[in-house]
């Protein structure tokens, strides 16, 4: 197994620099928002998701943690891809991203759907890394459904 | 090579025991495979140790030729069957040295075993006829510590809940040693069992007993040394230790899962009350009620794990041939030139004691801020495993304000050679996330 197919340069890039690193709190008084604190017990990883919408687009995604290099380049990187879009189009982005995971290395990612996420495609080889990858991803489903809108489509395609 | 002689009347250089390591890793089929490429750099044995040849073959003989049912039929294979499996408690006797082979109960792990006093607690509490030993309730106090692993935190704290007991514990010094400053304020008359580890599995610590069983003694408490990390690596003397009850696991000594034990004191297990209840654990059955077997049967309910525990009693002759004696050695030298070397990594902080007394081969550390995932994956890619994470002591970790360690840990296999791996590999770590 490659090393350097897990530890992509975006990757380290995106520990090394986090984007939109640190919880905010709403600008909007009216903005609704939801938080969820996910924790992965096997390595004590962990993850705070802040999203902010109004009712249809997430206008922040913020989070704070602690973990890995995949675990952190991951929540830079959702914050990156899911800042700013309606909620349908994230649910896209976030099914693709969990397909991606979930697919054992068996999966060719969408650079236009993925962006950065695709250098993740890697990691889904290394099952005890899966996890790390998809900590912030679901802490922010549970974020955005207390925020009352949810990104995992009903009816799987 | 110069050398320096050591006066004569000294200890000498060829005094202490030394086996031919070389030769012990022959034993050990699993040590040829490789790993990613590279030959397999085990350092993970406080997680589970590999196991001998001679293991696996008692393991596979006894289901070829010796299968049946313990203790409850007259045939030849189930006599051969019984026979094994006592003879394994015997030598298992013999290697702790209790004074009776009844003393020795056999378990899933340790897990199971600390559980299996902490419920004989609770059922204790639900008669008012049992051994006052045993009955716990609102006003008593259980006493741990904060280098528990979670297996002796998380039974007392349920015991706790079901009999409105309090749970109490040791803290633990910067430098990973048991603080034992407040001993006499937290081992009290209210105390009725202290349970500690007496081998940190994460920090690596060997607990100096003696004035923590002196201070049990006077209060007329009980004393449980959760023995998991020690009974693997250092020769066990229970009369020695003067424990009530120690506990260890068979994965963790060279022998397979599935096996543990349980070791009490006579007096004591036969004062204890039942915790499951089933086949081979009765005196005698009617509808209405049962009475139990004495001790070892009373806590072995049901098929017991036969095949095992044979198996650990091959592991037991195995590690005695070797002589635990020289494995302590062998492990103290290793564990004096892994800390030195460790010493020469750039940003390297090692959890718990930096020097080689009083410690086993078990070493847990930090490289500067790289998360301890990254490092264990980058030494995997390199064939060396080692273990990352809370290692089930996560007190431990939120004590030193880390949410994990990355840990390397050695047995009587281990050489020098694979700890220049370790190091080299972290060089290679420091490459990737510098
Ligand atoms: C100190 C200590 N106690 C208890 C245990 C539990 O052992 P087992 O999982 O075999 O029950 C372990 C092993 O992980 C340990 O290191």
């Amino acid at each position: 197994m490659q090393l350097d197919q897990l530890y992509q340069e975006i990757i380290l890039d995106h520990y090394k620099h986090p984007h939109g690193r640190g919880l905010r709190d709403a600008t909007d008084p009216v903005a609704r928002v939801g938080e969820a604190h996910h924790v992965n017990p096997t390595c004590g990883d962990e993850i705070t998701v802040r999203v902010t919408t109004d009712g249809k687009v997430f206008t922040d995604i913020s989070y704070d943690g602690m973990g890995c290099s995949i675990s952190q380049a991951s929540a830079s990187v959702l914050h990156e891809l899911l800042r700013g879009r309606a909620a349908d189009d994230a649910a896209v982005v976030h099914e693709a991203f969990v397909e991606l995971m979930s697919g054992r290395g068996q999966v060719t990612p969408d650079e236009d759907v993925l962006g950065d996420g695709v250098a993740f495609a890697g990691v889904a080889r290394y099952p005890a890394r899966v996890k790390c990858a998809l900590l912030s991803w679901m802490a922010f489903k549970d974020a955005a459904t207390r925020a009352g809108v949810g990104v995992s489509p009903e009816v799987k395609a | 090579m110069t050398s320096i002689a050591i006066p004569s009347g000294m200890p000498q250089y060829d005094d202490v025991p030394r086996y031919d390591v070389a030769r012990v890793r022959a034993d050990f089929p699993i040590l040829d495979r490789e790993v990613n490429g590279h030959p397999l750099v085990y350092l993970d044995s406080a997680n589970t140790s590999h196991k001998p040849r001679q293991v696996l073959d008692v393991l596979a003989e006894h289901y070829a030729r010796h299968n049946a049912n313990v203790s409850r039929s007259v045939h030849t294979l189930g006599t051969e069957a019984t026979e094994a499996y006592e003879g394994a408690r015997a030598k298992i006797a013999a290697f702790i040295n209790a004074p009776s082979v009844d003393e020795v109960v056999f378990t899933k792990n340790s897990t199971e075993a600390i559980n299996l006093v902490a419920y004989a607690f609770s059922n204790a509490s639900l008669r008012p006829d049992a051994d006052p030993r045993f009955r716990i309730g609102p006003g008593d106090e259980i006493v741990i510590s904060e280098m528990e692993h979670h297996s002796n935190i998380v039974p007392w704290q349920l015991l706790a809940e079901r009999t409105g007991a309090t749970l109490r514990w040791f803290p633990v010094t910067d430098h990973g040693r048991l603080d034992e400053s407040g001993l006499d304020d937290l081992v009290t008359e209210r105390t009725k069992i202290v349970s500690l580890v007496h081998m940190s599995n994460i920090l690596g610590t060997v607990n100096a007993t003696s004035r923590i069983t002196q201070r049990v003694r006077e209060v007329g408490a009980l004393l449980l040394l959760d023995c998991s990390q020690s009974v693997p690596h250092l020769p066990m003397d229970v009369v020695d230790y003067d424990a009530d009850f120690i506990v260890f696991t068979g994965h963790k000594m060279c022998g397979p899962t599935g096996i543990g034990v349980l070791w009490g004191r006579g007096e004591l297990l036969a004062a204890m009350p039942p915790v499951f209840g089933g086949g081979s654990m009765i005196e005698t059955v009617t509808m209405a009620r049962s009475t139990f077997a004495a001790p070892p049967a009373r806590f072995e309910a049901g098929t017991p794990p036969i095949a095992e525990a044979v198996a650990l009693g091959a592991a037991v002759d195995y590690l005695t041939s070797i002589g635990m004696p020289a494995i302590q050695w062998h492990e103290k030298e290793l564990t004096a030139y892994a800390l030195d070397a460790l010493a020469t990594v750039p940003g390297l902080r090692v959890f718990g004691p930096n020097v080689p007394v009083g410690r086993g081969g078990t070493i847990s550390f930090a490289l500067g801020d790289v998360h301890p995932h990254d490092v264990g994956q980058v030494l995997d890619s390199l064939g060396v495993q080692v273990r990352v994470g809370h290692h089930c002591a996560k007190p431990v970790c939120t004590r030193f304000g880390v949410p994990a360690t990355t840990r390397a840990s050695f047995y009587l296999y281990t050489t020098t050679e694979e700890i220049d791996a370790l190091v080299a590999g972290l060089e290679q770590v420091r490459k990737v996330f510098d």
